[in-house]
């Protein structure tokens, strides 16, 4: 049979048990989009910028387990699309994308639409494949979505010139088997380093797990609460690890780091083991990793060999898969003495909780809005979180129930929260889908309001309108600085003529005492809608 | 301190962009890098030579390792590898001083490969070391080009990587 190199790529697709593409498309990729126009059975949502292709890819992996995929064309919609790949890289996300290219002939020509794009996105990409030969496509595909997908995920990226898209290959043979010499991620931990581990675990007082977002990427969610249950050792996590646990689960400290809840980092302070499970403790989580390498033992248990000691030293190191090794863990006897320290943890946690958030006159307080967001929402809800201001306020105060919270933790993309949000939403319609942005990351992706409107979709929004990049500000007014600089976002739009331009209903909360009633509106409201809360310029972080 | 890191990896375009990135990314200067093919085609060993600390070469170590077309990777210690580089060098010669050169290279067991009028080739296989003490020696002369090529190395004994 005859195929050409476009056919070969989608019949990979749909081998790989791909639904969903996200892409824009253009000149280089015609062949491609040739072949796609006759594959209903592959969902395609178009972007209206290529970055956001890689972002809705980026949602629809986290809340599904399976590898996104992105499908652009050559030059500025293959640059677009690598702040996505970036932000996916940063994150671990497994993603495939997909790039058209000038002819193969013409390669280095500098001719209309070209640029090296496996060539700038070496420092970003878990892998990538520029490809010359049609024939090698059955074997890139397949490649391509083992590497993204096992070890430590992350983007792959495929170039194919458009010619290749073309090239007919005779009786292509697709492997089902991958082999790669270089590549054999581990999965078991080793044994011995296990025992270590549990030794440590019963002979420590005040352990405390710090779990990062790795244990989303194994799917060792209930792994993990196992552990913790059955160790009763106390859970802290980073931002990437937000929602492996409710809120108000017992075992739960809250998040850690420089915008993280007091009792989190008491415990981590306090502590005299630290296991960091899936995390590569990076600044924002742990911001001195000296300090707390001098005081205290820590186990540290991750895939990629390379985080052990990279920014965190260890003592009993722990290669392979999270879950597998939690499983091995717990195979073994974890007679611990913590309850005491525990005990007074959950005691502080509970008067953190207990928290009032006071009605006051004036604008929204952002704190007292995320808590009773959160309250309301569905327990599996899945919440999109930007970055700026919104994440610290939403990762602080927003009550989460169980559900995923998902944000650029990693590079701290800004319009991530959009985008992601319909890719959840492409993933799985009938789940509650809430995004929270401020009113500077709003305006860096709002165009994909278009995608929530082409599919009808039901996404909640939520925008923090305060006219000003708030966090940027914070920092500005803070020495060395001397004040704010190029941060005042006047000429935004009215976002409620933005909304309503894409047919999507809003609601506009000013003063505190009007909170509530508009949260209920605004969750109740059938299909998308936009909910503006006017905070002022001038709340921080730290309110 | 100078480290000896020695990488076999699939002979592949692209590869050598990946491994140097690593490095750039990191700011990290590289003294020299060889290339080039093994006994199977398929596979390539590249030689680097860095100036850097233990715990610098360590994490670069496991980020070539991560890289997918990467197959090994070992640094190798001073007292256990037989490294050598080769340098050709052109310097100015004249019936005065052409003879005074002889006996340098004969004493450092440098060949003589072309000879004009005016200038005299040398090259010369050796450690690093040597190949740096023969540059020296061929100053006073009046150095014209050199083209080195980096170290290539490999362990000592039975053993490979």
């Amino acid at each position: 049979m005859e195929m050409t190199g476009a056919r070969i790529l989608v019949e990979g697709l749909l081998r790989e048990q791909v639904e969903q593409v996200f892409g824009y498309a253009g000149a280089t990729i015609c062949p491609l989009a040739d072949v796609l126009r006759e594959t209903p059975q592959l969902g395609y949502t178009l972007v209206r910028n290529e970055q956001n292709a890689g972002h809705m890819a980026s949602g629809y992996a986290r809340v599904t387990g399976k590898t996104g995929v992105c499908i652009v064309t050559s030059g500025p919609g293959a640059t677009n699309l690598l702040t996505g790949i970036a932000t996916a890289y940063m994150d671990s996300i497994p993603l495939v994308a997909v790039t058209g290219q000038v002819p193969s002939n013409l390669l280095g020509r500098d001719i209309f639409q070209e640029v090296d794009i496996t060539g700038a996105a070496t420092a970003f990409t878990k892998h990538s494949y520029l490809v010359k030969d049609a024939a090698e496509l059955p074997r890139v595909v397949r490649e391509a979505f083992h590497i993204a997908s096992t070890g430590r995920p992350g983007p792959v990226l495929i170039d194919i010139p458009i010619d290749i898209q073309q090239q007919i290959v005779r009786d292509p043979v697709f492997p089902e088997e991958v082999r790669i010499r270089g590549y054999n991620p581990s999965v078991r931990g080793n044994d011995k380093q296990i025992d270590h581990v549990a030794e440590a675990i019963r002979k420590a007082e005040r352990p405390v797990i710090c779990a990062g977002g790795g244990v989303f990427l194994s799917r060792a969610m209930p792994d993990l609460e196992t552990f913790a249950a059955r160790t009763r050792i106390p859970v802290v996590t980073t931002m990437m690890g937000l929602s492996l646990l409710p809120t108000d689960h017992p075992l739960n400290m809250g998040m850690i780091g420089t915008h993280g809840n007091v009792c989190a980092n008491k415990a981590l302070a306090k502590s005299d083991l630290l296991i960091m499970i899936g995390t590569r403790a990076a600044d924002r989580a742990i911001f001195s990793p000296e300090e707390i390498q001098r005081r205290m033992p820590s186990i540290h248990i991750d895939v990629d060999p390379a985080e052990i000691g990279k920014n965190i030293q260890t003592e009993i190191p722990l290669v392979g898969d999270v879950g597998t090794i939690l499983r091995q863990i717990l195979s073994r006897d974890l007679d611990t003495r913590c309850a005491p320290w525990l005990a007074a943890l959950q005691e502080r946690r509970r008067q953190e909780l207990e928290r009032n958030y006071p009605v006051r006159a004036g604008s929204v307080s952002p704190g007292r809005l995320m808590r009773l967001l959160g309250e309301r929402l569905d327990p599996d809800a899945a919440i999109c979180v930007d970055v700026g201001q919104n994440q610290i306020w939403a990762c602080k105060h927003l009550w989460l129930q169980g559900g995923r919270f998902l944000t650029s933790g990693g590079l701290g993309t800004m319009g991530y929260a959009l985008p992601a949000g319909v890719g959840v939403k492409v993933a799985q319609p009938r789940r509650q889908t809430l995004v929270i942005c401020g009113d500077g990351s709003f305006q860096m992706s709002m165009n994909e309001l278009a995608a929530v409107r082409a599919a009808g979709m039901d996404l909640k929004i939520l925008v923090i309108q305060n006219g000003v990049l708030g966090l940027v500000h914070q920092i500005q007014e803070t020495p060395p600085y001397h004040g704010p600089y190029g941060v005042d976002l006047a000429g935004s739009p009215d976002f409620e003529a933005i909304a309503a331009a894409y047919g999507i209903p809003s609601i506009t909360v000013e003063e505190e005492d009007q909170v509530e009633p508009a949260l209920s509106r605004f969750l109740s409201a059938r299909g998308s809608c936009l909910l503006i809360a006017r905070v002022d310029p001038a709340a921080t972080t730290g309110d | 301190m100078k480290q000896t890191i020695s990488v076999l990896v699939e002979n592949r375009a692209g590869v050598l962009g990946r491994i140097t990135s690593l490095f750039s990314r990191r700011a990290f200067n590289i003294d020299s890098l060889a290339v080039g093919v093994t006994d199977d085609p398929a596979i390539s060993r590249i030689t680097i030579i860095v100036d850097s600390g233990n715990s610098v070469v360590e994490q670069v170590e496991k980020q070539l390792n991560k890289l997918v077309e990467v197959i090994k990777v070992r640094t190798l210690e001073e007292s256990s590898m037989i490294g050598r580089e080769l340098m050709l060098i052109k310097v100015s010669a004249n019936n005065r001083t052409r003879e005074p050169i002889m006996t340098i290279c004969q004493i450092c067991g440098a060949r003589v490969t072309d000879l004009s009028p005016t200038s005299m080739t040398m090259e010369l296989t050796d450690t690093p070391d040597r190949v740096n003490a023969f540059e020296e020696m061929m100053r006073s002369f009046h150095i014209l080009e050199v083209a080195r090529t980096g170290m290539i190395a490999l362990q000592k004994g039975g053993g490979k990587i």
